[in-house]
């Protein structure tokens, strides 16, 4: 039990950390949406020292009434719901498989996992060369020695090449949480199960995913607030062409590429409503896996 | 309808052979117990049964049709698991059904087996909630529904009352007991608690290293144990193995004598010793003797409450007619 003295000690060692995460997350947000309602344009010479117009929600009405704006938000839409598709079902079938008794499960489980351990530029850069090159990549040999002609992926199937590249990162992730989860199932709930007349994919269905769910609602919560702001798989591949333009990229081109702060800042608190939109949407479909 | 026959099962985990070539037939409607220590089979025995664990060579027979293929769905038995296995997910009623929608049963017909078998168990007012807000006896309650809405032609136990404390764990028995007069089918129990085997059997089954020592109804394996591994195993406290000379004057190896065989005399007794630990229960007094001469330590009980304490000498008398003979192999010499 805690007595008053501890809690008040302990209230006294946290206040620092508190304040610390409290300033780390203020600062940028409230600078953020000061620069939204600002003409910043660094290149014609606007500056912090020299004061910067105040254009109330110009910036807001521009970044929403860009061609650019609703597509963008389509493609973050798509991206991450086909990444989340990807991973959760992959994931439950590899964490069956991992989950038999087999020979050298230690290395293949590591080696599963490997891919979370490489940085999305390096992972990006090493299937765009490698993997889906249209000219030396392996894909193209692969296409090519079936006499096909080989595609270009990047261009010509852009969106799903990235949801591809993404989805192998964010593949070991999921598979580890739920393998963990796969493994506290209790085999006598699956012979229990086998006696009831349950065949393999009806135990699957009834027994093996509402066991998994909570697990699962665990990978799409968590992975969904990562994967909202790819930017490194993007810039790498396809620089935002071929309609891989997400809101985040959308967002990096208005403010480096433009050199547009107050626009893009404008299009940063757009992506913190979708994020929190997003949010509100998942918890209220999945949450309530949440509550035992 | 639900005798299982065994012919010359055995079972191998790689190259350890758990259970040896084994005969065994339980009739219709019996209650049969397995038991037996802890790595005795006993379980695995029941899980060749249910069709759980494949046999490794031999035939299993249920109703005279050949099981020994038959995965364990088709074999019309249903078994109690020792964690109950209730599908933490579902409420009581859909555990329940759960069987019963797997053979794709109309609803009407679900839920009239469902309320039925919730009626005899008493879980009627439970039907809705989920296991995790049920006691132990409650959750074995609906382990038990779950098996019954079947109609198997034969239930399978598997130490069903090893998770519950002792005063439930009478009343289950009690409860199981019941509900085998009264629906009379095949019921194979497994536990490692002679009590249980003792009080619900109509037969025994008494294993020991995937062996069967004896199989038999409670009072045959009480009044005449084939072995001293069973003589050891049935009766609480244990019987007193005694070898040595006093054995030999009976023209045996080890003679067996069971604590309540035991007559505690003024003076003048066949053996003489001290009290060592006295368990007073009220109804009975059991006495650890110590010092009689023989090698080992007796076990005696007294009906009653007998007042020797600690460290008081004690004259015993064994009654002659109730000491069982063995020879240097353990068996029973008649």
């Amino acid at each position: 039990m805690a007595t008053k003295a501890s809690r008040s000690a302990a209230r006294t060692m946290m206040t620092p950390a508190v304040i610390l995460l409290l300033g780390w997350m203020l600062v940028p947000l409230i600078m953020t949406l000061w620069f939204s309602f600002t003409k910043y344009l660094p290149l014609r010479g606007d500056s912090i020292q020299r004061g910067l117009e105040w254009v109330g929600f110009a910036n807001y009405s521009r970044f929403l009434s860009s061609s650019a704006f609703w597509p963008s938000v389509q493609t973050t839409l798509i991206m991450v719901g086909g990444v989340l598709l990807i991973t959760v079902v992959l994931g439950v079938l590899l964490a069956m498989l991992l989950d038999q008794p087999m020979w050298g499960q230690g290395v293949v489980r590591i080696l599963i996992i490997a891919p979370f351990f490489v940085m999305p530029t390096v992972s990006a850069l090493v299937w765009k060369n490698m993997m889906m090159d249209p000219v030396n990549g392996i894909f193209a040999h692969l296409w090519r020695f079936f006499g096909a002609e080989p595609v270009a992926w990047l261009q010509d199937a852009s969106l799903s090449s990235v949801v591809t590249i993404v989805s192998w990162q964010w593949l070991p992730f999921a598979t580890l949480i739920l393998l963990t989860a796969i493994q506290s199932l209790d085999s006598e709930q699956l012979e229990a199960a086998e006696m009831d007349g349950a065949l393999v994919i009806k135990r699957f269905w009834f027994i093996v995913l509402p066991h998994l769910a909570r697990a699962i609602t665990i990978v799409i919560l968590i992975q969904t607030i990562f994967l909202l702001s790819i930017f490194a798989e993007i810039f790498v591949t396809t620089g935002g062409a071929f309609g891989t333009r997400t809101l985040t990229y959308l967002i990096f081109q208005r403010v480096i590429d433009s050199q547009n702060i107050g626009l893009g800042s404008a299009g940063g608190v757009y992506a913190i409503i979708l994020a929190n939109i997003v949010a509100i949407f998942l918890m209220r479909i999945v949450g309530k896996n949440l509550d035992a | 309808m639900g005798q299982i026959e065994l012919k010359q099962v055995t079972k191998s985990f790689g190259t350890t052979q758990v259970i040896p070539p084994l005969d065994l037939i339980i009739q219709d409607g019996e209650f049969t117990v397995f038991v037996g220590p802890s790595g005795c089979g006993k379980s695995t025995l029941l899980r060749l049964i249910a069709g759980l664990e494949d046999i490794t060579t031999g035939h299993i027979e249920i109703d005279g049709k050949g099981a020994t293929d038959v995965v364990p769905a088709k074999r019309g038995l249903a078994m109690v698991f020792q964690s109950y296995a209730l599908y933490p997910h579902m409420s009581v009623r859909k555990n329940i059904a759960f069987p019963l929608r797997m053979a794709k049963l109309d609803k009407a017909e679900i839920t009239k087996r469902v309320e039925g078998a919730a009626s005899v168990l008493n879980l009627t007012d439970y039907l809705d909630r989920r296991p995790g807000q049920l006691s132990g006896g409650q959750r074995q309650r609906v382990a038990i529904g779950r098996a019954i809405v079947r109609e198997p032609a034969a239930f399978l136990f598997d130490e069903p009352l090893s998770n519950l404390d002792a005063a439930l764990r009478v009343g289950m028995r009690l409860e199981i007991s019941e509900l085998h007069k009264r629906l009379e089918t095949t019921m194979v129990y497994v536990t490692h608690d002679q009590v249980e085997a003792m009080t619900m059997a109509d037969k025994i089954v008494v294993l020991n290293a995937g062996v069967i020592e004896q199989e038999g109804t409670p009072l045959e394996l009480y009044r005449s144990p084939r072995n001293t591994f069973v003589a050891g195993f049935i009766g609480s406290p244990k019987m007193n193995l005694i070898t040595g000379p006093e054995a030999e004057k009976q023209n045996a190896h080890t003679i067996g004598v069971r604590p309540e065989h035991i007559d505690v005399v003024e003076s003048g007794g066949q053996w003489q010793g001290t009290v060592g630990v006295a368990e007073h229960l009220g109804s009975d007094t059991f006495f650890h003797i110590h010092n009689t001469g023989l090698a080992e330590m007796l076990t005696v009980r007294a009906i009653g409450d007998v007042s020797l304490r600690h460290g008081d000498a004690i004259h015993l008398n064994p009654r002659a007619a109730e000491i069982h003979r063995f020879d240097a192999q353990g068996l029973r010499i008649s």
